[in-house]
């Protein structure tokens, strides 16, 4: 229990087109899908998978190339339903075989989204 | 084929204490499918994070939640601090495990108190909310507030506690131990609470898996997992194991609760005995620069805190991660094919924190 496991930050560089083939080898492997999110960080969009292995992190990092033509996880991982329907909704992306996609309306907020027009 | 009927479920239900909204799918009276949304409280905190110096957030993300406020504001310090390769002294991290086992207790009580309430059990809902007020009271007197402590900060915590202090802490949670022990009797031994929860809303081990369950909905169903395996704070120097049961359903997720509410007493003792004099905080020079992925065990499991630092005294993006958030797709798979009336029950013991899901 002494281990530092906290400190372990495991960041991979994944391309759009390898990104499911990784995320199968990561589910086959026993990883436990953490959480989707989307920055926009240095002019571009990028989104972070984290996963977990016995408390271990491991983290693929995502480059945004074609907002509008994401690969969709939930065919290995269904319930990254709930993050890229969030990500759809509040950033505008769209992602392509979403298992469960919502088209905009699993965030119910009183403001009109996406709100792109806040990039800096 | 029984006429299927969509029964709105939410966002203002009695049962919940904020809002969601569920579509419910019912055949005669079992639901078929459930289709949750959220969004009805998103309060943009996230966005704040480009207003506000890295320093002042703290206060923003304490305010994500009024239960587990003080673990939010650690997994925040914790991600700045990883980000800025910030050492807190050891004295500060006890302190900071003493305040967190703490809002476990309280929101674990909080959370008896709820079910109780939600299947009709009124004095057994005030018992559980009068024993919680004893923890508020510890809080009100060692950081000054009930919900909102403000004593995590980068680098450390802001109030020390007196040996007399964690004495007296020692002192009142073995003194409200046998109270806790007579409400325990009643939510797993009672004919009628166990009526209400044996058997109902099952989630099996292999799907906790699947689906990503976190926290004591996890645990409940017999997954060994719990963030503070992996050694953070002070929880690597105390002696713990994942409080686990094996028949996933809405008693085991009340057990489960139920025992760690006596683990975190333990966990407290055991701090308060091994806790270090020392500084409380350290000096934070710089800005953040870079990205660190924290993560905290809330009373509700896992939760995420990403921060990327590009040098400024303001980030460029942070996070939040809440565990309610990763529970909502077990919730709907337990939903599928439960009673109507069922519903409320199970919505309750996924234990949702609505204000935490949407930030």
């Amino acid at each position: 229990m002494s281990e530092e496991k906290h400190l372990i930050q495991n960041f991979i560089a994944v391309e759009a087109s390898n990104l499911l083939n990784v995320v199968q080898d990561m589910k086959t492997e026993g990883y436990r899908l953490g959480q989707i999110c989307a920055a926009y960080v240095n002019d571009v969009y990028q989104l972070l998978y984290s996963f977990d292995k016995e408390h271990v992190l491991t983290n693929l990092k995502l480059v945004v190339e074609d907002e509008g033509n994401l690969p969709s996880i939930t065919g290995i991982y269904w319930p990254a339903f709930i993050y890229e329907n969030e990500m759809q909704d509040l950033f505008g992306f769209k992602f392509k075989n979403l298992a469960l996609d919502y088209n905009g309306k699993f965030f119910k907020v009183s403001a009109p989204t996406p709100w792109k027009g806040e990039k800096k | 084929m029984s006429k299927r009927t969509i029964i709105p479920f939410g966002p203002q239900h009695p049962v919940l204490p904020e809002p969601v909204h569920l579509d419910l799918v019912i055949e005669d009276e079992k639901v078929v499918e459930a289709i949750p949304s959220i969004g009805y409280i998103h309060r943009g905190l996230e966005k704040l994070v480009e207003k506000r110096e890295y320093t002042e957030m703290v206060y923003v993300i304490e305010r994500v939640c009024g239960i587990c406020s003080f673990g939010h504001g650690w997994g925040y310090c914790k991600s700045v601090e990883g980000n800025m390769g910030i050492v807190v002294p050891d004295r500060a991290e006890f302190l900071r495990c003493i305040w967190h086992e703490l809002s476990r207790i309280h929101s674990h009580l909080l959370w008896l108190g709820l079910l109780a309430d939600g299947f009709g059990f009124e004095s057994l809902f005030m018992h559980s909310w009068r024993i919680r007020e004893t923890i508020l009271d510890i809080f009100e007197k060692t950081t000054g507030g009930r919900v909102i402590f403000s004593v995590c900060k980068v680098g450390g915590v802001r109030k020390d506690i007196s040996a007399d202090g964690l004495s007296e802490i020692a002192g009142i949670l073995e003194g409200i131990k046998s109270e806790i022990m007579e409400l325990t009797n009643v939510f797993l031994e009672d004919y009628s609470v166990k009526n209400r929860l044996v058997g109902v809303g099952k989630l099996s081990h292999s799907d906790a898996i699947e689906l990503c369950t976190v926290g004591p909905m996890a645990r409940a169903s017999g997954v060994v997992q719990d963030i503070r395996l992996d050694g953070h704070g002070a929880y690597g120097k105390l002696n713990f194991a994942p409080i686990t049961e094996e028949d996933g359903d809405c008693y085991a997720r009340c057990k489960v609760r139920v025992r760690e509410v006596f683990q975190s007493i333990d966990l407290i003792k055991q701090a308060i005995e091994q806790i270090p004099e020392g500084d409380i905080a350290v000096a934070v020079k710089g800005n953040p620069q870079g990205e660190f992925v924290a993560r905290m065990e809330q009373p509700r499991g896992e939760a995420y805190y990403y921060s990327i630092g590009n040098g400024s005294k303001f980030l460029q993006r942070m996070r939040v991660r809440t565990p309610t958030n990763m529970n909502i797709p077990a919730m709907v798979k337990t939903l599928q094919g439960c009673d109507l009336a069922d519903v409320p029950m199970l919505i309750l013991t996924i234990d949702p924190c609505i204000s935490c899901t949407e930030r």
